[in-house]
């Protein structure tokens, strides 16, 4: 994770991202650290509540009261953006320009009230400065790119036309309207039905190569990451508990909540009669949490040191392959 | 699914349900909404079949079908050897308490202002199942241990449970009747990953547990359908496309859809997944409302002929056990 790439596009260092509550202060994001190549997809793997949305929504300054960005740095093209104000117009430049974000729920990211085209175009006139015409056009271009039939006709539609798939791709077609360098899909297909995500991350797949940016992946299926991305890195509790190519963390996943995760979810081409292992116990209350490690009540690895010491750094196991834990798990791989 | 040296519990023949749209006034009927198409299977004591399909192929209406809740046009349900289609509301109760339902979301089925006992001990108290207060407390505690919650959490109310409990609650909830069957809709796919095997291994484990306990287990999530089920049938707007043991099923699909709706699916390894068949189908699911001619997949089918347009081809036998409804496999 250290070592300096000369691609790399984006770099987050050690954010902290809290939330003030009635009952205590909820460390949502709690000193995540990665970074992204150009042209690369990267996945960003998590349950629900453990940070995943938030990081991005944080490098997006996306984030509203009581939710604060407390510290750290998120590095684009050598400028930490979070010295910008989250208003200001510097912000807004890169925001939904150069980094753009298509979120899970395609009925609500969309306003009922305008059409199609008069959404799409909006970044178009706002970011590139185009005529209305223009804009037009360019905005049949994209819908056709994104395989929207008809898109002649179907700018005109308001969003209640549209299946949740088509919905969807119009979230694609704006995200991707201003040529972004970044396209943050955060659980882009989960509402989907099956068939249609197929279409639709291939369709991404292929969209990102085109513009030459660079794809996140955030979502809990771990199918999803393994079929597209390259990298990827696993949350638990507002931390990157295992990072490395997707190879290493499919091949041999070295975080005992990685191993769990793998051992837990059915396989669509598993042995018959293959019993599912449980990770036992819940996720934390990321209230008043301890310093130790947030898996340890649930962890089958652990050792004396995880209830002494402080949650670990992440440390390299291998080339380009990190965890954050005590316990020696490469020692018997199962 | 013609053999019948097993006792069959549930048996399903040409189940219609169609739903009319009315318009006006007068609310004249305009048309119908297929959701179910002439469906036929057969359930097994003991066995668990898996329904699978993508939203609006008309799974959870034939689940809400076989518990009653819904009236169907046409064909027939028996269970346990009575035909239950048309029953009348009073002896359908009776015959309810023998078929249970375990729900979706364990956020909103659970009555947040009863306790968990209370919850669990519903159906106790609707079919005047337990004679006395002491048998009613017992058989609660007894439920909370099977389904591996604290008997002392009777009075806890729902959310002072997480959402795997809540689920736990509805599954115990669903044996409190002792039912034959019980009918699963989509019951762990509002629960988080490391959760869901919790509740998998869960209904496995009564299955061993309880003598003669079928599953109807109706999900969208086609791996974890496979995982639990002795048989799978893959529904496509209210049809059965292809029916098999669950082994089958990925080792030697047939029908274009269930092929196309297997290689939709990633599988979490990037070695298999760099070698596996992808196909991605064309447009999305048409409206039940407005079916195909035919066979309906025939429009976003990657085999469909001519004939695929003229014809909707019943389930035909291809091997021992397996069933297809395609003119393209043989």
């Amino acid at each position: 994770m250290e070592d300096a790439d000369v691609a790399e596009l984006l770099k987050v260092n050690n954010l902290v991202t809290q939330f003030k509550t009635e009952s205590g202060v909820v460390k949502a994001v709690d000193g995540v650290s990665y970074y992204i190549d150009e042209q690369e997809i990267v996945g960003l793997v998590g349950e629900s509540g453990c940070g995943k949305s938030v990081s991005q929504l944080s490098v997006m300054q996306l984030i509203n009261a009581p939710g604060k960005i407390v510290g750290g740095e998120v590095i684009f093209e050598g400028i930490n953006l979070l010295e910008y104000n989250a208003k200001g117009p510097q912000m807004r430049a890169v925001r939904g320009a150069k980094i753009a974000m298509i979120f899970q729920e395609p009925m609500t990211s969309l306003n009922p009230v305008l059409t199609i085209g008069q959404q799409l175009s909006e970044m178009l006139v706002l970011h590139l400065k185009m005529s209305e015409d223009a804009a037009r056009k360019r905005v049949i271009e994209l819908m056709g790119l994104v395989g929207i039939p008809a898109a002649e006709k179907r700018i005109d539609d308001y969003p209640h036309n549209f299946s949740g798939g088509m919905r969807q791709r119009v979230m694609i077609a704006m995200a991707l309207s201003c040529n972004p360098r970044i396209l943050i899909a955060d659980e882009p297909t989960t509402a989907l039905d099956v068939t249609t995500q197929a279409q639709l991350l291939e369709m991404m797949k292929d969209m990102v190569q085109r513009f030459r940016a660079s794809l996140v992946v955030v979502t809990h299926n771990l199918g999803v990451v393994a079929r597209y991305a390259q990298r990827i890195y696993i949350m638990y509790a507002g931390r990157i508990v295992e990072s490395g190519t997707t190879k290493d963390i499919f091949g041999k996943p070295r975080h005992p909540y990685t191993m769990g995760l793998l051992k837990c979810i059915p396989r669509l081409d598993e042995e018959e009669g293959r019993k599912l292992v449980p990770i036992e116990g819940l996720p934390p209350n990321l209230i008043g949490m301890p310093p130790t490690c947030a898996f340890l009540p649930r962890c089958s690895w652990k050792i004396d040191r995880c209830y002494q010491d402080p949650w670990p750094d992440l440390e390299s196991v291998d080339d380009n392959h990190f965890i954050r834990c005590y316990a020696n798990t490469g020692e018997k791989k199962n | 699914m013609n053999d019948t040296q097993n006792e069959a519990i549930l048996n399903i023949s040409e189940l219609k349900m169609y739903f009319p749209v009315v318009r006006g006034l007068l609310r004249r009927k305009v048309a119908d909404v297929k959701a179910v198409d002439g469906v036929s299977f057969k359930l097994m004591r003991n066995e668990t079949l898996g329904l699978v399909g993508e939203s609006g192929c008309g799974k959870t209406t034939v689940g809400r079908c076989v518990l009653g809740l819904y009236k169907p046009t046409a064909g027939r349900i028996i269970f346990e050897g009575q035909d239950i289609t048309a029953l009348p509301e009073k002896r359908m109760r009776q015959i309810r308490s023998k078929i249970a339902l375990i729900f979706q979301d364990p956020y909103s089925s659970l009555d947040p202002r009863q306790s968990a006992g209370s919850i669990v001990g519903e159906a106790l108290r609707i079919h005047n199942l337990v004679g006395s207060k002491s048998d009613y407390n017992g058989r609660i505690e007894q439920l909370f241990r099977l389904v591996g919650l604290d008997p002392s959490m009777t009075n806890r109310f729902p959310h002072e449970f997480s959402g795997g409990q809540r689920q736990r609650i509805g599954v115990a909830r669903a044996l409190a009747s002792d039912p034959a069957l019980i009918v699963c809709d989509e019951p762990i796919s509002a629960l988080d990953v490391s959760i869901q095997a919790q509740i998998i291994n869960l209904l496995e484990e009564l299955q061993e547990r309880v003598q003669g306990l079928s599953y109807l287990f109706i999900a969208h999530d086609l791996s974890v359908v496979r995982h639990i089920s002795d048989r799978v049938a893959v529904m496509y707007l209210g049809h059965i496309m292809e029916i098999c043991k669950s082994r089958e099923l990925y080792d030697n699909p047939l029908h274009p859809y269930t092929r196309a709706l297997l290689s939709a699916i990633p599988i979490a390894d990037p070695f298999v997944e760099e070698t596996r068949e992808r196909i991605i189908l064309k447009g999305e699911v048409p409206s039940p409302l407005n079916p195909p001619p035919g066979c309906p997949f025939h429009p976003r089918c990657f085999m469909a002929i001519p004939e695929c347009s003229q014809t909707n081809p019943p389930l035909h036998t291809v091997t021992e056990g397996h069933e297809v409804a395609c003119i393209r496999v043989l």
